[in-house]
């Protein structure tokens, strides 16, 4: 077993352990898509069936509020001694942090699988095909990769384990002011804008046209760069933070 | 001659303008116990972390069983063990969670046995299928330290072990301590106790203010400084003025009736000593004998009581 399999599941028995971070992670991306759906869904002038136009939206947010539980995962384990003896063990300094990225994936995954799930029993319908299907899935993971790598560095830049979980909440938030509820061009001056050219608004709307069953080359483009970007980031903050801190 | 486990030599490290250690010397011989004694803020966390690779020093030669702290990390890395001030153990396991986890991380063989004997060993048993953030101080401290036993080090630190325990827990501590010694190991020891220097150590190495102001055997550094004596105090001047007549080289105190005479404390010249007064009926009131103990030694090296000592 490598010591990133041993880490892996490590942080999974952590998860599965923490009532709360099932619940944000899995629980309320359903709770949110029965909310927007079945509670409110009827409000919404989108022009088409509201469960097809939120579903790529939600899919999004089951990511972002999977991310909470991520960063605080990794300050524990830096605030705590933990760290110190892994370290003197000469445990893979990779294998501590990709032991996170993977687990957030996973539990990603595994929330937009019950996402999609619950889509389906309020109506959802797809005509997008097998590779449709496959770039969902390929840009979700993709997603989960960039976005939990930029999670596991504000984990390890915070200097406290409130500092972590507070340090996401504008991850949370930002599918809110995307194309995710409602259609960007539907909101007021200056959200609109940002709206339009933040890095969710593409991958939401390459999610859309996936699942319509007719992408946009230039979205997938946008959504692509982005994450790409994000892990970038994400990546070298988060190395570079934990060399630093001893 | 055996190779040294610990040799420091010149060990400097400061964060920012702060000073935390300048130029420290030390040598621990194999299969010894030195104890690091001093005050909070006195550099004994970050000389550990040093030691163990945790963090560069600024300067100075440090080799640890036998390999070169900067240029081989990865070999002392394989040869010790820590357990620190703050228990790194994993809250969201179990106790047998956590073997298992420096069982695989170690690939350690026979792990199934090995766990169980740490687990009988430390007395964790009864809790090892619990959660270890139900975990008690004591118990936190144990798992710690039979986490670290599972990758079978040859020198081990251990910072502040007890800081914190009560007496009972204290008391296991040590008895473990002592084991390990008799099993071979070396063991670094830091310590802002001095009853626990005393007790556990071959040598002492006092840390002040980022710099060693003593070093050698708990008896050496308790010769250090003035001998021991015997307080004796009496009823009446009477006796006070016989006595101090009959044991010159005393030195007394008529406020308070007492004579304060040199001496170990032994039972044989206590008894010589008593012997004498009452041959020569001076009625004494009551005797205390004062060995010089370790916070004499650090009021005495240091010009200051110990911070801890005192508080406590």
């Amino acid at each position: 077993m490598t010591d990133s399999v041993i880490m892996l599941r490590r942080n999974a028995k952590h998860v599965a352990r923490n009532p709360t971070t099932v619940f944000n992670a899995v629980i309320f991306p359903v709770v949110i898509m029965l909310m927007f759906v079945y509670v409110l869904g009827d409000a919404f002038d989108v022009g088409e069936n509201y469960v097809d136009y939120a579903t790529p939206g939600i899919m999004l947010l089951a990511i972002c509020y999977g991310l909470s539980g991520t960063s605080t995962a990794v300050s524990s384990d830096m605030t705590k001694g933990i760290i110190n003896r892994f370290k003197v063990m000469d445990v893979s300094r990779g294998a501590v942090l990709t032991g996170h990225v993977t687990t957030t994936i996973a539990t990603n995954l595994i929330a937009v699988a019950a996402v999609v799930g619950t889509a389906f029993a309020l109506g959802f319908r797809s005509s997008g095909g097998f590779l449709d299907w496959l770039g969902v899935l390929g840009l979700v993971l993709l997603t989960s990769f960039a976005t939990a790598w930029l999670t596991v560095a504000l984990g390890l830049a915070a200097k406290t384990v409130e500092a972590a979980g507070i340090a996401t909440v504008p991850l949370i938030m930002l599918p809110f002011f995307s194309s995710a509820i409602v259609p960007a061009d539907k909101m007021g001056p200056g959200i609109k804008q940002f709206a339009e050219y933040q890095p969710f608004t593409p991958i939401i709307e390459t999610l859309r046209g996936l699942l319509d069953g007719t992408p946009q080359t230039g979205d997938a483009i946008a959504a692509v760069a982005w994450c790409a970007g994000i892990a970038l980031v994400g990546y070298l903050w988060a190395t570079a933070t934990f060399k630093k801190r001893a | 001659m055996t190779t040294p486990a610990i040799e420091v030599s010149g060990l400097r490290k400061a964060f920012g303008d702060k000073v935390v250690l300048e130029g420290i010397d030390l040598t621990v011989a194999a299969g010894t116990v030195f104890s690091l004694l001093g005050p909070n803020g006195a550099g004994k966390t970050t000389t550990v972390n040093v030691l163990t690779t945790l963090i560069r020093p600024d300067g100075g030669t440090v080799r640890v069983a036998g390999h070169d702290l900067a240029a081989e990390p990865k070999a002392v890395r394989a040869a010790i063990g820590v357990t620190g001030q703050f228990a790194a153990v994993d809250e969201l396991l179990t106790g047998q969670e956590n073997l298992q986890l420096m069982v695989e991380l170690n690939r350690a063989a026979h792990g199934k046995q090995l766990i169980a004997g740490l687990l009988e060993r430390f007395e964790l048993e009864e809790p090892a299928q619990k959660l270890v953030a139900t975990y008690s101080g004591g118990q936190r401290r144990k798992l710690d330290l039979a986490m670290t036993l599972v990758g079978n080090p040859r020198i081990i630190f251990l910072d502040e072990p007890t800081t914190g325990l009560d007496p009972r827990s204290r008391r296991t501590m040590w008895t473990i301590i002592r084991e390990l010694l008799a099993e071979g190991v070396t063991i670094f020891l830091t310590t802002q106790y001095l009853e626990e220097a005393d007790q556990l150590a071959d040598r002492i190495a006092v840390l002040d203010q980022g710099r060693l102001v003593a070093q050698g055997t708990p008896d050496e550094l308790k010769r250090q400084i003035p001998g021991g004596h015997v307080r004796l105090r009496f009823t009446g001047p009477g006796d006070l003025e016989a006595a101090a007549r009959l044991l010159t080289g005393g030195v007394r105190d008529d406020e308070t009736l007492t004579l304060r005479v040199p001496g170990d404390g032994g039972t044989e010249s206590l008894r010589i000593l008593l012997n004498q007064l009452h041959d020569n009926a001076i009625h004494t009131e009551d005797v205390t004998v004062h060995t010089p103990d370790l916070d004499d030694v650090f009021l005495a090296l240091t010009g200051r009581p110990n911070v801890e000592e005192v508080a406590k």
